[in-house]
């Protein structure tokens, strides 16, 4: 299996030197040490950013194209959580947007998408979500896009200030339960791309759909998922990004703790609603950016925990 | 279900229908003896709360099924055996397939492969 080329390869830590401001969080820092979650009220004394600390942000679901009652305008609210990034205290140096870019694979959405997010004026690394992959090559436009550097459906990883990145494709040829499914290529490939590494190096791995059990019976879930974190048991601090769900959702297993991420563009039920189903959900328009956001990510200081902060669009 | 039951496809009788509008003198609607025997042989299936409605369909052989969604979010309809496949639906986006040949087919969404369906067309 052969690499796809890399042209333009982004220093995702280039813009860490940078930062000078101090870092605060508006709400509640997750922070994971040794696989461990707390929480603690962020203020303005939690961390100075260092050389070699690390910063990025995840957006997720922007889902442009669709323009229904949930939210009939979802440029609009991407253009709040862009306006909320570039906010922040200290600019991230990277982003990861966790898929489902667009609503229908079409080229305009994958078009409008990429348009709106040069504004963020930060290197982007794409997973493709279900809606991502509609053509009729099954991922083909999304890899010709967004496919440098990546393997097979579009996988890849990647180091920033000491942490290694796993970007994993779950939503290439789905689990008849409608969960996702990661594939034995892929997760041969993440045994052998993490082979090398220390037990202390943090791990951050990300895909579309929950690489855990959220819901099975709306398909929440990656059905390879054990499979898959069987040769990252060995390290200390494992965090787990996805979208999918439109909601945050955070679980914690020994080492590993994952994080779902709100969308941008609508919400969901909550996983089981009676009488709800996994569709886009509509709540009263003067509610609808309380339940849309961004998620900040940091480990200010080197070889200290991870700090993972969801921000709304309010 | 009542769009499981296909409805009696008498072609002959629908040409001679035909026949008798055209000799007679200039109708309004001439065309609306054959739409009657073409709609016939068309069965319509909905897309409502992530589920195909009704789930099983009988058809005989030459009949076009419609998939229309009714569903805020996006479906496909794949067969399982890929021997038909729709683009994406985006909500009131219908996508037509006659079967011609007898036999099963079972089908799911793309997006939601837990939705599942099944065609069995008969001669």
């Amino acid at each position: 299996m052969t690499r796809r080329d890399e042209t333009a390869q982004a220093d995702p830590s280039r813009r860490a030197v940078m930062k000078c401001m101090s870092w605060a969080g508006a709400g509640v820092l997750w922070t994971i040490d040794g696989g461990v979650a707390s929480s603690v009220l962020a203020t303005g004394a939690d961390a100075a950013p260092r050389a070699g600390s690390l910063d990025f942000v995840q957006i997720s679901d922007t889902h442009i194209g669709f323009d229904k009652a949930a939210n009939p305008d979802v440029q609009g609210t991407l253009r709040g959580a862009i306006a909320k990034i570039k906010a922040l205290p200290a600019q991230p140096a990277f982003a990861i947007h966790t898929g489902d870019i667009t609503h229908l694979s079409r080229a305009d959405e994958f078009d409008t998408a990429d348009q709106m997010l040069k504004d963020l004026n930060l290197p982007i690394f794409h997973t493709p979500g279900e809606h991502d992959t509609l053509d009729e090559g099954n991922g083909k436009v999304f890899l010709e896009r967004y496919g440098q550097g990546t393997w097979g459906t579009g996988w890849r990883s990647f180091d920033a200030a000491g942490v290694h990145f796993l970007g994993l494709v779950n939503t290439v040829g789905l689990n008849k339960d409608g969960r996702g499914r990661l594939g034995p290529e892929q997760i041969a490939w993440i045994e052998k791309d993490v082979a090398h590494l220390s037990s202390s190096t943090p791990l951050v791995v990300y895909a579309h759909m929950p690489l855990f059990d959220a819901y099975v019976p709306w398909g929440w879930g990656t059905v390879d998922a054990p499979a898959a974190f069987a040769p990252l048991r060995r390290f200390g601090s494992v965090t787990v990004l996805n979208g999918h769900i439109h909601q945050v959702i955070t679980k914690t297993e020994g080492n590993i703790t994952f994080h779902t991420a709100r969308s941008t563009a609508y919400p969901q039920a909550t996983a089981g609603t009676p009488g709800a189903g996994p569709g886009p959900l509509k709540v009263p328009a003067d509610q609808l950016r309380g339940v849309l956001g961004i998620r900040d990510i940091a480990r200010p200081h080197r070889r200290g925990p991870l700090v993972v902060v969801d921000q709304t669009l309010v | 279900m009542p769009a499981a039951q296909p409805l009696p496809v008498r072609p002959l009788a629908a040409v001679a229908a035909l026949a008798m509008l055209l000799a007679a003198a200039p109708a309004p609607e001439p065309w609306g003896g054959v739409a009657e025997a073409v709609a016939a042989r068309s069965v319509a299936i909905k897309i409502a709360n992530f589920e195909f409605n009704p789930g099983v369909t009988s058809v005989t052989a030459g009949t076009a099924v419609t998939w229309t969604n009714n569903d805020d979010d996006a479906h496909s309809v794949v067969a399982d055996d890929r021997s038909f496949r729709s683009n994406p639906l985006d909500t009131g986006d219908s996508y037509t397939f006659t079967f011609a040949t007898p036999g099963t087919y079972a089908y799911h969404c793309g997006l939601h492969p837990q939705m599942v369906g099944k065609i069995v067309v008969t001669r």
